[in-house]
């Protein structure tokens, strides 16, 4: 990708400028994450004077104490991991026969099933339809509700498709030979080969749910089963209008920031840990695959 | 009669060798009808004087009284002009950053260095629409906004930002350029990756700078990277991340942040005109269907690459 050798002398300031610049853009990217965190650790008369930019002020950790000591912070928790992970189970356990099924050119109307999973992707019924259909399938205000509509979508099953048809027919063949039927030359040779492309469809998915939010708070009303985006979203927009909350914190070594910023913190830190899995796939740009049917 | 005994017998003996497919194929397929194409059967209450009671199927046809309302509303129309001027603004000044990045690390010699900046910029995408509100509202907070301690700095006065409705689509398009610039580059740089070395090598015999390389080898080179991604970016025009307004905007912020989604959420889900809320999201759907449709024909047309 880099021209290492293809360099003369007269492009050192060109190169030297370059790599300034995109370090600054670099810079200002992290900015805000290291603001937010020292925000979390400044103490909340601090955070209230403006006095936080770059380090923390007062040192403190009373606004995790404060946020820690919440139930429904780890209630919330709790829901976003069983969402996470029940939701990528589920879109694996969809999306992988159905790939494979929409990739085999014996498939009857393959031409036809194909076309009515890529035409979701330009066509959509919008919100208040997709509302109503899951109030009418009784699926408002439940786990199960959460996890199965959001299991799957076009795009990562062209993606996978993609991928599967993309694995030269000679691997499949010699399992053939053996005797292996459709459910075997599956497990035993498109999945072991398709590891990548799973791997990138998993993070897809693990990140979609962890993050997800808009139709988390559409759908779920009690407080109990609501992910932590929401309950997140909660402190953020409301609590900072809160007169009841405001009361509590005269006196208070935190303020709505310093909560706020708390939260946040806490919720990315796993996306933090997951990240370098991610970045390892993502650099290969297999998600390319999906751009081109 | 014996033909059709044939098909059938065929069709039995395709099943009898293939019956795993099919089983394979059903969950999707199942999943597809529930999740998607039913909710397409419910978009006849755009048509339709909806009520709970009567059900989708028991509500009576009204035919294009929905849409009158809403081209009679002001704050429909508002919502419409609103989402083309924030997607038009968004591709304005979002689409060029990425080719941009994605230049500027083709020039990177050092890996190390190179791969920590990208490491670094491509962060903000996995992060979610809520955490970065929850920054955005922070760092733009009137008292205790880093914004406004750095405004004070140089003697200017305190800016309530997210109130003013002038300061809406820049905080809105800014912190999108800052969450999607980076990973959006990705795309650019495997273009750039796919450049013929011997190009670069030929320059170099010629005593070309590495400025001149990139106007003339690299930027030509991935220009049909950069045209299919400009049509994909057209052909959703009417997307405008509508889950960041609805946590960003306020009521006294409408005027500049309300788009078509944001205002099928408040007029469909908050206020229960699930009816006339379903005409405006046909309405957007359509829009966006002929766009994305035209996009592929013009793309298919001009670089002999349709999208799908």
């Amino acid at each position: 990708m880099a021209n290492m050798n293809l360099y003369s002398r007269g492009d050192k300031g060109f190169v030297i400028a370059n790599m300034i610049l995109i370090g600054l853009f670099a810079l200002s990217t992290l900015y805000p994450f290291i603001y937010i965190a020292s925000m979390s650790l400044s103490s909340g008369f601090a955070a209230q004077a403006g006095t936080v930019v770059l380090t923390p002020v007062d040192l403190t950790v009373a606004a995790y104490g404060k946020v820690l000591s919440e139930p429904q912070f780890w209630i919330s928790y709790r829901n976003t991991f069983i969402y996470t992970i029940g939701g990528t189970v589920m879109s694996l356990i969809i999306i992988i026969p159905g790939a494979y099924a929409l990739s085999r050119p014996q498939l009857y109307g393959r031409r036809f099933w194909n076309l009515m999973v890529a035409f979701t992707m330009w066509f959509n019924a919008g919100l208040i339809p997709f509302f109503l259909n899951m109030r009418d399938l009784h699926l408002l205000d439940s786990y199960f509700g959460i996890i199965i509509a959001f299991a799957c979508n076009a795009f990562n099953i062209i993606l996978l498709r993609n991928f599967f048809e993309s694995i030269p027919s000679s691997f499949e063949e010699a399992a053939r030979m053996d005797g292996a039927n459709d459910f075997q030359v599956l497990r035993k040779v498109y999945v072991p080969l398709s590891k990548p492309a799973i791997a990138t469809v998993t993070l897809f998915c693990i990140v979609a749910r962890w993050n997800g939010f808009f139709w988390a708070m559409v759908l779920l009303q009690d407080e109990n089963k609501i992910p932590l985006q929401v309950y997140l979203r909660h402190v953020i927009t409301e609590l900072s209008d809160d007169e009841q909350f405001a009361a509590t914190l005269i006196d208070a070594p935190y303020s709505v920031d310093t909560v706020t910023a708390a939260i946040v913190v806490c919720s990315i830190i796993p996306v933090l840990l997951i990240y370098p899995f991610v970045q390892k796939y993502f650099n290969k740009g297999i998600l390319l695959g999906g751009v081109k049917e | 009669m014996e033909h059709r005994t044939t098909r059938l017998n065929r069709i039995a003996d395709h099943l009898r060798a293939n019956w795993q497919i099919y089983v394979l194929l059903a969950p999707t397929i199942i999943w597809f009808i529930v999740f998607l194409y039913r909710p397409m059967y419910g978009l006849q209450i755009a048509f339709k004087d909806y009520s709970v009671f009567r059900g989708i199927d028991g509500s009576p046809w009204i035919g294009f009284e929905h849409f009158h309302t809403l081209f009679g509303s002001d704050q429909f129309i508002r919502a419409l002009k609103n989402t083309v001027i924030i997607s038009m603004l968004t591709l304005l000044f979002g689409f060029p950053m990425p080719i941009i990045l994605a230049l500027m690390f083709n020039e990177v010699l050092n890996q190390t260095y190179k791969k920590t900046v990208q490491t670094v910029v491509y962060l903000p995408h996995f992060i979610s629409t809520v955490i970065i509100s929850g920054i955005v509202i922070t760092a733009f907070s009137p008292s205790s906004g880093v914004v406004n301690t750095v405004l004070d700095w140089f003697g200017f006065d305190k800016i309530y930002f997210l109130t003013k409705p002038e300061w809406f689509r820049p905080i809105f398009i800014g912190s999108g350029i800052w969450q999607e610039a980076g990973f959006s580059s990705i795309v650019f740089l495997a273009a750039i990756a796919g450049v013929n070395p011997s190009l670069y090598e030929s320059a170099v015999v010629d005593g070309a700078s590495r400025w001149q390389m990139m106007w003339k080898i690299t930027i030509p080179s991935i220009m049909p990277t950069i045209i299919i991604m400009l049509i994909i970016r057209i052909g959703n025009l009417l997307e405008v991340g509508f889950e960041m307004i609805i946590l960003l905007y306020q009521p006294a912020t409408y005027q500049t942040a309300d788009v078509v989604n944001t205002y099928i959420y408040r007029q469909g889900l908050q206020v229960g005109q699930y009816d006339l809320a379903a005409a405006a999201g046909l309405f957007n759907a359509v829009v966006a269907f002929v766009l994305v449709m035209t996009a592929n024909t013009i793309s298919k047309r001009y670089s002999r690459t349709s999208l799908w």
